[in-house]
């Protein structure tokens, strides 16, 4: 057999020659990792504008003309869809799973860049795709993110015709988008990994993007499954989630078709995506709160045990989000359980995030803020959601802000924190410079206390019973006048965040436009991706031999080691230790 | 690694270790382990078709056609049910045989044979998704049955029919392309340095392909 390793035995690596080769369609994974990111921000920014919009008409209803009931619906449906899977999801795996797989495992490349390319490109055509349909005869769909039928397909939910159908197009195709880049991302991180990386010594951002892939592979499907049979339900006029029901006075040709279906089928993708979003940004976080606090992360193996195990639970849980459907209320005992599970690995990844900041050397940058400001986030968006695993409790709490509240901070905020912990962690090695750090801090502290503006007094409302969802809530005699001033103050928040949000694309331009190149490795990374010949790294990453990798990506504050770390690649002949320091009495040989 | 392997250990430690011990975690070429982890992503797919269909069938508030009366053939005047959805399973399952002789050929070196059972494979499963658009003609000209309704009863049954067929129809014909594109590269000799593992890739596709049949098969015809 023949058996080429391609990790270091491939032949010789192409280099483009043209400006199109390139740059435009790439196969390099950094340029392909750039173009995901870019476009995915871009999106998210107009996600961003949308909830905006959104939250003046709910601020201060009756203020705005330019906002009917219908607008508002879309709005709602194309922000939460854009945020959870062309903003999160394209940019944690598409541009962090990218840059960072093969720079961190050691290898040239993704093992089949041109699946790679056609990734990014079929992600962008989803994107047209998607932003298409506000230009779509009746606008983009307005039946929330979750899409049930059946009010997606009915008449009476704006974009009934042309909008739900352009979603699910745009869905499929970044389906299809996935599953070419995360076939990669499996494939390069089980089989490329350069010389000494072994499993266990592969930074936890990998292991993150890694487990998430697979979820992403094995969950997706039910999204693609679910998007067929709904397109078929409204152009076709088949009836696999149509009951008999009568539209607008007029009864219609469906019959005996199973909504709960298009739950179940929609949630067995829509909890995985949750830690398709949320693995990722454990494992960045993990090894951005290790760099800065110059101390090994705690609990290496735990944690990837506990990335691995929640992963494995995240399949199991996905009937809480339908407590309420009408399911039998037997399947709550279950899935109330498996959810409460989950709290625990979950528990162990925050105090072993504690636990490294623990009598660690800390570094207050403006990565290490974001990263703590996660830990801030992501407890109590945990902490919220074990009110919302519990049955009695979610009913009355269903569908009213507390659960926005939630779901926002424990998977919008979360994750964002960390997306911006990763960005300026790893810009110097992207584009050689350091973001700046005096607009990184003003961004920082606008975004970290702002959500908590926005997102504390939500969970407040929520318990007042306000429900989600509505366009203005009228003169509704339960809801206390303190509510309605609070959802002004809201609304004041969000415009204040957003703006935030300009300073940092400010800083974006500005760092590349004015600021001098940063020195290599600012942060006195050990991770692998840090120690590539060029910064930035060039086509092909490492110069004309792989790098043999020693040790785990976490040798920071080694004791009785001169350096304050020792990289990667470094082996242990080369480490040099303070006179009279006896290496076997810790035990500590290699790691 | 020296500190690990000191301690005692058990099966699953050793299994664990086994995997995190090296650079590569299978002693495969990537491409093999990319296939196997698409086939994996692929069954999620099939599986909540099919899981999707049984759902519909239970809660369909018409009954459901006569599996048998649907699916016969009028032979010399005589019903015989199964007979077409025999044959069709009977040709796949053959074209994985031919794939299987197909991959032992290339392994052996033998460019033309592993050329000519290639086409023998592609042709068997051309035969099959040209069974299965006969199929579908009958049921849509003669009996009436349509994605959104049929005159025998519940609706469902022609929504899941043409939805589940239709998707591994295509599965069968993008197979047949794969197929041919790599009998036609091995021919030109284009793997003669990089080594025949991709037959051996393709025919996981194929194999995959067939076995999802055999489900199909089992769920839509024989219940």
């Amino acid at each position: 057999m023949t058996h080429i390793a391609i990790a270091d035995q491939e032949p010789e690596l192409h280099h483009p020659r043209t400006f199109i080769g390139k740059y435009i369609w790439s196969q390099d994974h950094k340029v392909i990792a750039i173009q995901y990111a870019c476009t995915a921000i871009f999106v998210g920014l107009v996600a961003l504008m949308l909830s905006v919009v959104m939250r003046l008409q709910l601020g201060f209803p009756d203020q705005f003309d330019f906002i009917n009931p219908n607008m508002y619906l879309q709005f709602v449906t194309m922000h939460g869809m854009i945020m959870v899977i062309y903003l999160l999801t394209a940019l944690l795996l598409g541009g962090f799973g990218n840059y960072l797989i093969p720079l961190m495992v050691g290898t040239r490349d993704m093992v089949f860049p041109y699946l790679n390319m056609l990734s990014f490109w079929f992600y962008f055509l989803s994107v047209l795709v998607l932003l298409a349909s506000f230009f779509a005869p009746g606008g983009p769909t307005g039946a929330g993110w979750t899409l049930y039928p059946p009010q997606s397909i009915l008449e009476g939910t704006p974009g009934s015709g042309w909008g739900i159908v352009l979603m699910l197009a745009s869905l499929a195709i970044f389906i299809i988008a996935f599953t070419m880049g995360g076939l990669n991302y499996v494939s390069t991180i089980l089989q490329a990994r350069t010389r000494g990386m072994t499993l266990m010594r592969m930074p936890l951002t990998i292991w993150g993007i890694f487990t998430a892939t697979i979820l992403g592979l094995f969950a997706f499907p039910a999204l693609l499954v679910s998007a067929i049979m709904m397109l078929f339900d409204s152009v076709l006029g088949t009836s696999f989630f149509m009951p008999a029901i009568v539209s607008l006075g007029e009864a219609t040709d469906y019959e005996g078709g199973s909504p709960i279906l298009f739950q179940h089928l929609f949630w067995f993708f829509g909890h995985p995506e949750v830690y398709i979003v949320a693995l990722p940004a454990f494992g960045m976080v993990s090894d951005v709160l290790s760099v800065h606090a110059r101390k090994n992360i705690f609990g290496y193996r735990m944690m990837v045990w506990a990335i691995v195990i929640i992963g494995g639970l995240s399949f199991v849980v996905w009937a809480h989000h339908m407590y309420v459907s009408g399911m039998n209320p037997y399947f709550g005992f279950f899935f109330a359980t498996t959810t409460l599970i989950i709290a625990v690995p979950t528990a162990i990844k925050v105090y072993n995030w504690v636990l490294t900041l623990w009598q660690g050397n800390i570094h207050l940058t403006v990565p290490m803020l974001f990263a703590i400001g996660f830990i801030f986030t992501f407890t109590h968006g945990g902490l919220s959601g074990l009110f919302l695993g519990n049955v009695v409790i979610d009913l009355p709490l269903s569908d009213t802000f507390f659960v926005v509240a939630h779901f926002h901070m424990v998977m919008g905020v979360s994750p964002i924190m960390v997306l911006f912990a990763a960005i300026y962690h790893w810009f110097p090695l992207v584009t050689g410079k350091q973001l700046n750090t005096r607009l990184g801090m003003i961004h920082f502290w606008g975004t970290f206390l702002g959500t908590y503006a926005i997102y504390l007094p939500m969970h407040y409302i929520g318990f007042l019973g306000v429900p989600r969802r509505y366009y203005a809530l009228g003169d509704t005699s339960f809801i206390p006048d303190s509510a309605h001033a609070l959802n002004a103050n809201i609304t004041i928040a969000v415009i204040i965040v957003a703006l935030f949000q300009l300073i940092f694309i400010i800083n974006l331009f500005w760092t590349i436009k004015r600021e001098p190149k940063s020195r290599i490795n600012p942060w006195d990374a050990a991770s692998l991706e840090w120690h590539t010949p060029d910064v930035p790294p060039r086509h092909g990453n490492w110069g004309k031999e792989l790098p043999t990798v020693h040790r785990w990506a976490y040798d920071y504050s080694v004791p009785g080691v001169v350096d304050d770390f020792i990289p990667q690649h470094v082996p242990d002949s080369d480490v040099t230790y303070e006179p009279g320091y006896d290496r076997t009495a810790t035990g500590r040989e290699s790691t | 690694m020296t500190e690990m392997n000191s301690k005692p250990q058990g099966y699953w430690q050793h299994l664990v270790i086994d995997w995190s011990a090296d650079k590569e975690a299978f002693k495969v070429n990537w491409g093999k382990v990319m296939m196997w982890v698409f086939l994996v992503s692929d069954t999620f797919i099939f599986s909540l078709f099919l899981i999707g269909y049984m759902n519909v069938r239970i809660s369909a508030t018409e009954a459901w056609p006569l599996t048998s009366e649907v699916f016969a053939l009028v032979v010399g005047g005589e019903h015989i049910p199964l007979l077409l959805i025999a044959i069709m399973t009977f040709i796949l399952i053959t074209s994985s045989g031919t794939m299987a002789m197909a991959v032992n050929t290339a392994y052996q070196g033998n460019k033309n044979a592993t050329f000519w059972l290639m086409i023998a494979t592609a042709a068997l499963g051309f035969g099959f998704v040209g069974m299965q658009a006969y199929e579908w003609s009958k049921l849509i000209v003669e009996e009436g049955i349509r994605p959104w309704g049929n005159p025998l009863g519940a609706a469902q049954f022609g929504s899941t029919f043409f939805m589940i067929t239709g998707f591994h129809g295509l599965h069968v014909t993008g197979g047949v392309i794969y197929l041919t594109v790599v009998a036609i590269k091995v021919k030109l000799g284009h793997y003669d340095k990089k080594g025949f593992q991709i037959v051996e890739i393709t025919g996981l596709y194929w194999h995959f392909v067939d076995l999802v049949w055999v489900f199909i098969f089992a769920f839509f015809y024989l219940w």
